[in-house]
């Protein structure tokens, strides 16, 4: 098979004898060239090669690792509560040396806990699994798999990642103030987080939040407005739209996401901050604090809400796409067979990405509106579930009597299907006003998107890290502890969040510090202590995977140029690519990225960058006749 | 390998150069911001509560003057299409003058504002005053992002950098100013009809 795929030489050391069997370049423009890319990136000092980089794939290991460190911070801080809600009766005086002047007489501050919650919401969604999901990948996989140098703009990358870690670093001040972080719940509604008088988290804390989301908004527009123009534009020859792996169609789809949502929190958040420190009223009105009416006259804090859900839930999908991008690829990898229905994987996504901007008000079926308006709402809240359905169904068919390869990247994306769709039905449920009306603001809510978005997105990364490892470090992730870190974490999410939509059921109302004093509540206190038991172990275990991942770096097995057998360009690079990806040209496309075990091939994969004219006796009809 | 499977040069994509496809989509994003405060505007107002109060004249003045600042660009670019190099610096230094004439111009309008007993924040503001300072400023931000741009552009042309075969920096600054100028126009009509 190799000696078919034009590719150029693989081996660094010899790039600079030239004469490789690239279609039809000859061998001294070649030569010449590899040699001008050596001189360019071999005197660079480190702060330029690993510190302010402009090369993508330095760029997303800043983002991965950037990420990781916020999903440790955000895990901790949802063990802090997890030990609250498990044991409300019994002393955190143990906590005190860590958590300082929180813990009062033994008790967990209530004004801290739902500072933690903020925070927890506030990291995964935005620091992690936006950031650090779609930044990673979208960084890495973009340029490689559409066969380009770098990104359209690679001074506007850089300056994405930095306004990341600016914003990285304002919101981890916020965590050490005086007063607190923000408290408000991620969702930020005023009138909580718009007056600093309300409670502790609205003063300082919350101000710090505004200012580290305005720098989050401006990376993520400068990263999405890079992938877009790069898949639109730096594509290799023959990688038409209709030859994309379906990872960059989601990364692309998310990144449009990205720029039409973000700019509409940065007005809420904007006007939020006018509403704050300028005395403005848009989303206050007749209130009352400590018997003192305030002067704001107008407002409306429904209308923060809608422009609030109008990124939130896009926002959504922005955080699951770029996994259900990656677990296609995994899952054809893997599976040895085509993705089952290529076409209406592309269209479901698209039709996800166009929905997602007419639902948002189902996050707001409580806010009093109209129930004609609350019907619309829900009928295209439902629709969704069809290209959802799409999905899911072709993932299924992909796995379909495939000679299934179990590597931990597979095992993480069987395990996103699962989580997906056992997430998904309780979407069903939620979207449905009336019965979201008596859902609402209960852990049904909360065990509902943890399933759905939170742990399946998070099940998307771990099946990128593991699959895509060896193209960023030249190394192998160790399989067994893979297989470790999947077990404990498929068993422990489900674990956790199975019984959280019982006591949801039963009314069990989030964002409460205490529920002891409720008769109702109070027989749960074992479900609890249960769910708090299984999630503190859920995340010990992802400690398997820091470890795994960081010993790999240094001393996991080295890695083959192309360790999947898989089709794509990325794995025609040499196993370290250098700034640039190709040391020689860059490879061109004739072919779909799924030729897995085709009939008529003697090898069970076609690389994309192999012509149908060394392929004669796989070729379907009409692909001879483009040969003909 | 057979000829037939022979491929172009390069993927087309849009047929733009990648800066303008940027530029393009940042665009993209302003507009989704001021649709965000638009649409919020409209909701707001239909809610009650909205204090009615006149636009001040001297707004119909700044219209003239950002159009007028449209104009002079695209003459500046038509210029460089036809190498008259002269020319060209000249509409680029008459835009700026327009431009910084309609930033003063804004400014002048919020004295006129607050005259007219329509204020941003405070006990006496209506949120229908605070959302005309809030479009106006954030247009005026964006317009000084625009400012900057053309400067650029003004310093490459002192440097006869730009020319008939070098038009990517002011075809882009003539797009972005053409934008920021319609913006406005929207802005005017939309208070003009909703105010």
């Amino acid at each position: 098979m190799s000696d078919m795929a034009a590719k150029p030489n693989l081996s660094p050391g010899v790039q600079t004898q030239g004469g490789i069997g690239t279609a039809g370049v000859p061998a001294t423009e070649h030569g010449d060239h590899l040699h001008h890319d050596d001189h360019e990136h071999h005197d660079q000092h480190w702060l330029w090669k690993y510190v302010f980089s402009q090369d993508h794939k330095v760029i997303a290991k800043q983002f991965l690792i950037t990420g990781m460190i916020w999903a440790i911070l955000g895990g901790t801080l949802s063990s802090l509560f997890r030990l609250q809600l498990g044991w409300p009766e019994s002393s955190m005086e143990w906590l005190a040396p860590f958590l300082g002047k929180w813990i009062v007489a033994g008790k967990l501050n209530p004004e801290f806990y739902l500072a933690l919650v903020t925070m927890h919401g506030t990291i995964m969604v935005f620091f992690v699994l936006t950031a650090g999901l779609s930044g990673t990948f979208s960084n890495f996989l973009i340029p490689l798999q559409v066969g380009a140098r770098d990104m359209a703009s690679g001074f506007m990358n850089m300056l994405s990642y930095w306004f990341f870690f600016l914003s990285s670093i304002v919101m981890f001040a916020s965590l050490f103030i005086e007063t607190g972080p923000a408290a408000a719940g991620w969702t930020i509604y005023p009138p909580l987080s718009a007056l600093p008088q309300a409670i502790p988290g609205s003063g300082a804390g919350m101000t710090l939040w505004l200012v580290s989301m305005a720098l989050f908004i401006v990376s993520q527009l400068l990263g999405g407005v890079n992938y877009v123009t790069t898949v639109i534009n730096m594509r290799t020859r023959g990688m038409s739209m209709s030859k994309l792996p379906l990872t960059i169609w989601a990364f692309f789809l998310t990144a449009i996401l990205g720029i039409l949502s973000f700019p509409v929190l940065f007005s809420a958040a904007l006007l939020l901050i006018f509403d704050r420190s300028f005395g403005t009223s848009f989303f206050l009105s007749d209130i009352y604090i400590a018997g003192q009416a305030l002067s704001n006259q107008g407002g409306s804090p429904v209308l923060f809400q809608h422009l609030f859900w109008f990124l939130g839930h896009p926002e959504v999908y922005i955080v699951i796409m770029p996994a259900m991008g990656m677990v296609s690829e995994v899952l054809a990898t893997n599976a040895r067979k085509p993705i089952f229905g290529y076409r209406a994987m592309i269209g479901s996504l698209i039709g996800i990405s166009l929905l997602s901007f007419v639902v948002w008000a189902h996050h707001m079926f409580v806010t009093g509106m109209n129930p004609f308006l609350g019907s619309v709402f829900m009928f295209l809240t439902l629709i969704i579930a069809v290209p959802s359905g799409v999905k899911v169904f072709n993932w299924l068919a992909t796995l379909w009597r495939g000679n299934i390869r179990f590597t931990a990247a597979m095992l993480f994306s069987i395990g996103f299907v699962s989580l997906f769709i056992s997430g998904g039905l309780t979407g069903i449920i939620l979207g449905n006003a009336t019965l979201d009306i008596q859902m609402h603001n209960t852990y049904f809510v909360v065990a509902h998107f943890h399933l759905v978005m939170g742990s399946s997105a998070f099940f998307g990364l771990f099946a990128g890290v593991y699959h895509w490892f060896p193209k960023m470090f030249g190394r192998m992730m160790d399989e067994k502890l893979g297989y470790i870190h999947f077990w404990l974490t498929f068993a422990g999410v489900y674990l956790v969040f199975m019984p959280m939509h019982y006591v949801g059921i039963a009314g069990f109302p989030r964002r409460y510090y205490a529920w002891t004093g409720f008769d109702a509540f109070s027989q749960f206190a074992d479900m609890n202590r249960f769910i708090s038991i299984a999630a503190i172990l859920a995340f010990f275990a992802q400690f398997v995977f820091i470890f795994n991942f960081f010993y790999s770096i240094f001393r996991g097995r080295r890695a083959t140029q192309n360790p999947w057998n898989s089709t794509t360009l990325e794995w025609t690079t040499p196993i370290n690519p250098g700034h640039g990806n190709w040391p020689g040209e860059i490879p061109a496309v004739y072919r779909w990225p799924y030729d897995y075990s085709k009939p008529g091939s003697d090898v069970d994969f076609i690389p994309q960058n192999v012509p149908y004219s060394k392929t004669q006796s796989s070729n379907l009809p009409y692909e001879q006749d483009a040969v003909e | 390998m057979n000829p037939s499977e022979l491929l172009p040069e390069n993927e087309v994509g849009l047929g733009w150069h990648p800066k303008r496809v940027l530029l393009v989509l940042l665009i993209f994003s302003i507009v989704m911001m001021f649709a965000a405060f638009t649409s919020g505007y409209i909701v707001r107002r239909d809610e009650g509560n909205w204090r009615e109060f006149d636009l001040p004249v001297s707004l119909l003045v700044n219209t003239i003057l950002i159009a007028l600042s449209s104009a002079s660009m695209q003459w500046s670019y038509a210029a460089a299409r036809k190498d008259e190099i002269g020319r060209m610096k000249t509409g680029i230094g008459i835009t700026l003058a327009l431009g910084l004439a309609f930033l003063v111009g804004q400014y002048v309008s919020f004295g006129d504002l607050v005259d007219g007993n329509t204020f941003f924040g405070g006990a006496d503001a209506n949120p229908s005053g605070s959302f005309l300072y809030v479009l106006m400023g954030v247009h005026a931000f964006h317009l000084v992002t625009g400012l900057v741009f053309v400067t650029v552009v003004l310093k490459r042309a002192l440097n006869y950098q730009v020319h008939s075969r070098a038009l990517l920096s002011i075809g882009n600054a003539t797009l972005y100013w053409h934008f920021l100028g319609g913006l406005w126009l929207y802005l005017y009509l939309f208070l003009l009809l909703n105010h």
